[in-house]
């Protein structure tokens, strides 16, 4: 048996295909983890992940971006250090980053 | 009153909404380059419109813009949702890191509250809990916030179109990296417990040179996670 073509429908299930896509990968991990024993290495191992979800996702940006946007992440953490703001972070990241852009960087 | 150990409180709701608000220009400016996107690739508005209500997740929603056709054949919808779900496949271990947060609630709330999470609510939850903090409010108001806020300026974004010539100008492209960042330093407990977090960093590095797309986030990821479970171990 063969589906329907798609026909105008394409557009509306492309966005639903990608809303259940989405809302699995929201879902997986806390499932998953309900059914895995929360013992001392698995409690180690989820207390690691936050960290390294920024890490991983954060480093091979900056490899991507350049050194403009690694100083202006740079500037941000020691903003952070500093004083404990986030807002105050972002200011400070997005002022760099913006003027080493307008400065050719 | 039943469960002290898991509220869901108004004044969360709020403290959520307050904690978001520092991100809610990069959101806007990042709503608006999709809404453009999706109206330069012929998207009509009610489609830009449902995409980010149901998807609610930027770099997937212009991964698409850059994959998106006329005609749609069964293939071409299965390969784009597949795609989607790699992007987004960093959302499985962030869900992941906050489960034991979620646990004591229902399964009905879990699952109504999961379709609000994203980067953003994930960063303040994370830290929100690291301090101590149990009101499941504040990761939803949080999260609540941003996508009424992301649907209104894909609205406008699409409205608007090509106003918006280069978000990148103004270092958009970084709003989120910058918060990512930042949380570093709320997180840090000492050298030794780092130790993941450098492998984690380094294995995406490599995985980012040897694989297209984004499966670098996941494997890096999940070395960090494994390092830091059996680190200990040697000492």
């Amino acid at each position: 048996m063969t589906l329907p073509d798609p026909g105008t429908w394409g557009p509306i299930l492309a966005i639903l295909g990608m809303a259940l896509a989405t809302y699995l990968c929201r879902i997986a991990g806390v499932v998953m983890m309900s059914f895995i024993p929360l013992t001392p290495h698995v409690r180690r191992g989820l207390a690691a992940l936050p960290g390294s979800i920024i890490a991983a996702t954060v480093l091979p940006l900056i490899e991507r971006l350049g050194l403009a946007a690694a100083i202006a992440l740079l500037a941000a953490i020691g903003s952070m250090v500093l004083r404990r703001s986030e807002l105050l972070a972002l200011v400070v990241g997005m002022s760099v980053i913006a003027g080493l852009r307008a400065l050719g960087f | 009153m039943d469960k002290p150990s898991s509220p869901v409180t108004g004044a969360g709701f709020w403290l959520g909404m307050r904690k978001v608000s520092v991100l809610i220009p990069g959101v806007v400016v990042f709503a608006v380059a999709f809404g453009a996107a999706a109206s330069a690739k012929g998207l009509s508005l009610f489609e830009a419109l449902l995409m980010s209500a149901l998807v609610y997740g930027g770099i997937s929603q212009l991964v698409a813009m850059e994959l998106w056709r006329p005609e749609w054949s069964w293939g071409a919808i299965v390969g784009l949702a597949v795609v989607t779900a790699t992007v987004n496949s960093r959302m499985i271990l962030q869900g992941a890191s906050l489960q034991p947060w979620f646990a004591p609630y229902s399964k009905r709330l879990n699952a109504w509250h999961l379709f609000f999470f994203t980067d953003a609510n994930w960063v303040i939850g994370t830290r929100y809990h690291g301090e101590g903090g149990r009101d499941l409010g504040v990761l939803v108001g949080a999260g609540l916030l941003l996508w009424i806020v992301w649907i209104l300026f894909t609205g406008l974004g699409h409205l608007l179109g090509a106003l918006v010539s280069d978000p990148r100008a103004y270092g958009i492209d970084l709003v989120m990296p910058i918060f990512f960042a930042a949380m570093i330093v709320p997180l840090w407990r000492g050298r030794r417990a780092a130790v993941p977090w450098v492998v984690a960093g380094i294995v995406a590095l490599v995985t980012a040179k040897l694989i297209d797309g984004y499966a670098f986030i996941i494997v890096g990821s999940l070395s960090g996670a494994l390092v830091g479970a059996f680190a200990d171990d040697a000492a």
